[in-house]
């Protein structure tokens, strides 16, 4: 079914139903000096045929660079029936159409996806997505502190190794609702969260513990022993993973003795093109016993009067349309395009070929270190076990190395040094899949040339 | 009509109280209320040991349809919640007055009681 809105003849019909004379006199009502007016400062129109020119200029000036920068955005191979199906007609629309009696794909295709979530992550209930994987942190914090009720203190505890853009996030969507972050140290050593700084909060009333795993470092965190200190001091876990590392890594519902009680993260790499930052998606899963609390849309599976399967949106009630202010979240919508595209993602590829795109991911990460750190004084930061990034210490300012890579066409890392002054001339790196031994030994010997002259 | 025993106070809101019993009133929502929301799926209850406020918003009551607050009646401490609704919310819709109740409050003040409704005083503020 297309979902095409009303035509021009509609409109006229509409309004003369109704007796308005234009569309304007539906607004009327709103104060004039509320309306922001006409929008002076937008261009003149184009023609189909000059903003595709625009565009193709636009993409010239980015180059065809060599991508070594992962950082929460990881360039993966997206096979090509994945946007061939994602824009079919019926799919690729402007709204996401959750009618049952007209959407049944629609809702199928986001019942499936929750259930390969639920499979990939070891939660017992997924949404249907939410917006992005920072704003889906900041929906967990609200939701543990919602449903932590052996908790009053609204505090949640942040590691430091969590991505900077996501500690940003959440602190501009929490603070004014009083939840205070305190944010915990990481081991200077091996760059994870180290299990023992948390007994200087042994007994406090904490209402969650965020787990990044593995963290912004690309260093895999202690989830057990963390997941196990929460839930012994009656606070909630709140996982926020990769998705593509959880083909390899335990999942957050086998965390530590009971499981992370909430898992969320960034759904991009499943499917979703780098796309200079979007759109991309957030993922989020829980226990059962949780689901109430759980914002955004979820699709269910049912049987209709004759028996036959059909799938709907559940739990509906504590939606911002049926509670208006006391709902459990603003979101009343998901991230439709996205999720149905990692939908195909992930059944194209099963969970066999996830598991070898991690495995690769982790292998090429590994040479890439080896092949670097041959460079004199170039070194990993960090000791511990990683995913598929790597903390390097450079032997002089990072920016300006990145700088010189990029004018020959290698994206070289990100510059750690605004977000982590503490850990000097440092990038982080990153080598999915996609990077072949050639692209490698060219970073290498491109970096060996701007370290030595 | 629906069902509104004599023997009962009540709230504009929709809740009953219980006559005393040492100390503590049983607390539920009337059949009317039940008849409103349709079939309940979910109850979630206060804590207890919990201290309630007079009017304070204490539980929710999800039907398929629609998730409404209960508000407490009247202020004290919750002394016992009917655990059996976790598993069998519907016991809400089959016997409001009965198995249905949802928690029993210690009182704080039992001068409180004085300002509840009726059963006749409950009928009026339901039908209007």
């Amino acid at each position: 079914m297309p979902f095409i809105p009303h035509t021009e003849d509609d409109v006229r019909e509409m309004l003369a139903t109704i007796g308005a004379p234009d569309i304007e006199a539906l607004f009327d009502e709103i104060p004039a000096a509320l309306r922001c007016g006409k929008l002076k400062k937008l261009p003149q129109a184009m023609s189909e045929m000059e903003v595709a020119g625009l565009m193709s200029a636009r993409a010239d000036q980015d180059g065809q660079p060599v991508c070594f920068i992962g950082a929460g955005a990881y360039d993966h191979h997206i096979p090509a029936a994945v946007w061939q199906l994602a824009s079919r007609g019926e799919f690729y629309t402007a709204y996401t159409p959750y009618q049952a009696e007209a959407s049944q794909g629609t809702l199928q295709v986001l019942y499936e996806f929750q259930s390969m979530m639920v499979a990939l992550t070891g939660m017992d209930v997924s949404n249907a997505s939410l917006y992005d994987g920072a704003t889906a942190l900041a929906e967990a914090v609200l939701m543990a502190v919602r449903a932590n009720r052996k908790s009053k203190s609204r505090r949640i505890l942040m590691p430091r190794s969590l991505h900077p853009a996501y500690r940003r996030v959440v602190q501009a969507m929490v603070e004014s609702q009083g939840i205070e972050l305190v944010e915990l140290p990481f081991d200077p050593t091996g760059g994870h969260t180290d299990p023992a700084t948390l007994t200087a909060f042994d007994g406090q009333d904490i209402a969650a513990l965020v787990i990044p795993q593995p963290n912004y470092f690309g260093v895999l965190e202690e989830v057990d022993a963390l997941t196990n200190w929460a839930h012994a001091n009656k606070a909630l876990a709140i996982a926020v993973v990769n998705p593509v590392a959880l083909a390899v890594l335990n999942p957050p519902g086998e965390w530590g003795e009971q499981g992370a009680d909430i898992c969320c993260g960034e759904g991009q790499p499943l499917g979703a093109p780098l796309s200079s930052g979007g759109p991309y998606f957030g993922f989020m899963c829980c226990k059962q016993l949780l689901v109430r609390q759980m914002p955004g849309r979820i699709a269910g599976c049912t049987r209709d009067l004759e028996g036959k399967v059909g799938y709907t949106l559940t739990l509906q009630a504590r939606e911002q349309h049926i509670r208006r202010s006391k709902a459990t979240s603003n979101i009343c919508t998901n991230q439709g395009l996205m999720a149905t595209a990692a939908t195909i993602h992930m059944a194209l590829l099963g969970s066999d070929g996830l598991e070898r795109v991690a495995a690769a991911c982790h292998a090429n990460t590994q040479k890439l270190t080896q092949k670097l750190t041959s460079i004199e004084g170039v070194e990993p930061l960090f000791n511990r076990p990683v995913f598929h990034e790597q903390v390097l210490r450079l032997p002089i300012s990072a920016d300006g190395v990145l700088d010189q890579l990029s004018a020959m066409d290698v994206l070289g890392g990100l510059d750690l040094s605004r977000d982590y002054p503490e850990l000097g001339d440092a990038i982080l790196v990153c080598a999915t899949e996609k990077r072949v031994e050639a692209e490698m030994d060219d970073f290498q010997q491109k970096l060996k040339m701007i370290l030595t002259c | 009509m629906s069902e509104v025993p004599n023997e009962l106070k009540y709230c504009s809101s929709h809740e009953w109280v219980s006559s005393v019993d040492d100390g503590v009133v049983t607390i539920g929502i009337t059949d009317h209320a039940q008849d409103q929301l349709g079939d309940l799926v979910f109850v979630e209850l206060p804590e207890v040991g919990q201290a309630l406020e007079l009017k304070g918003e204490c539980a929710v009551v999800e039907s398929v349809k629609a998730a409404s607050d209960v508000y407490s009646p009247v202020s004290g401490e919750v002394a016992e919640i009917n655990e059996a609704l976790m598993d069998s919310p519907e016991l809400v819709n089959d016997d409001p007055y009965g198995d249905g109740w949802l928690f029993k409050i210690r009182l704080a003040n039992e001068a409180e009681l004085d300002n509840l409704l009726d059963a006749d005083g409950y009928r009026a503020a339901a039908d209007a």
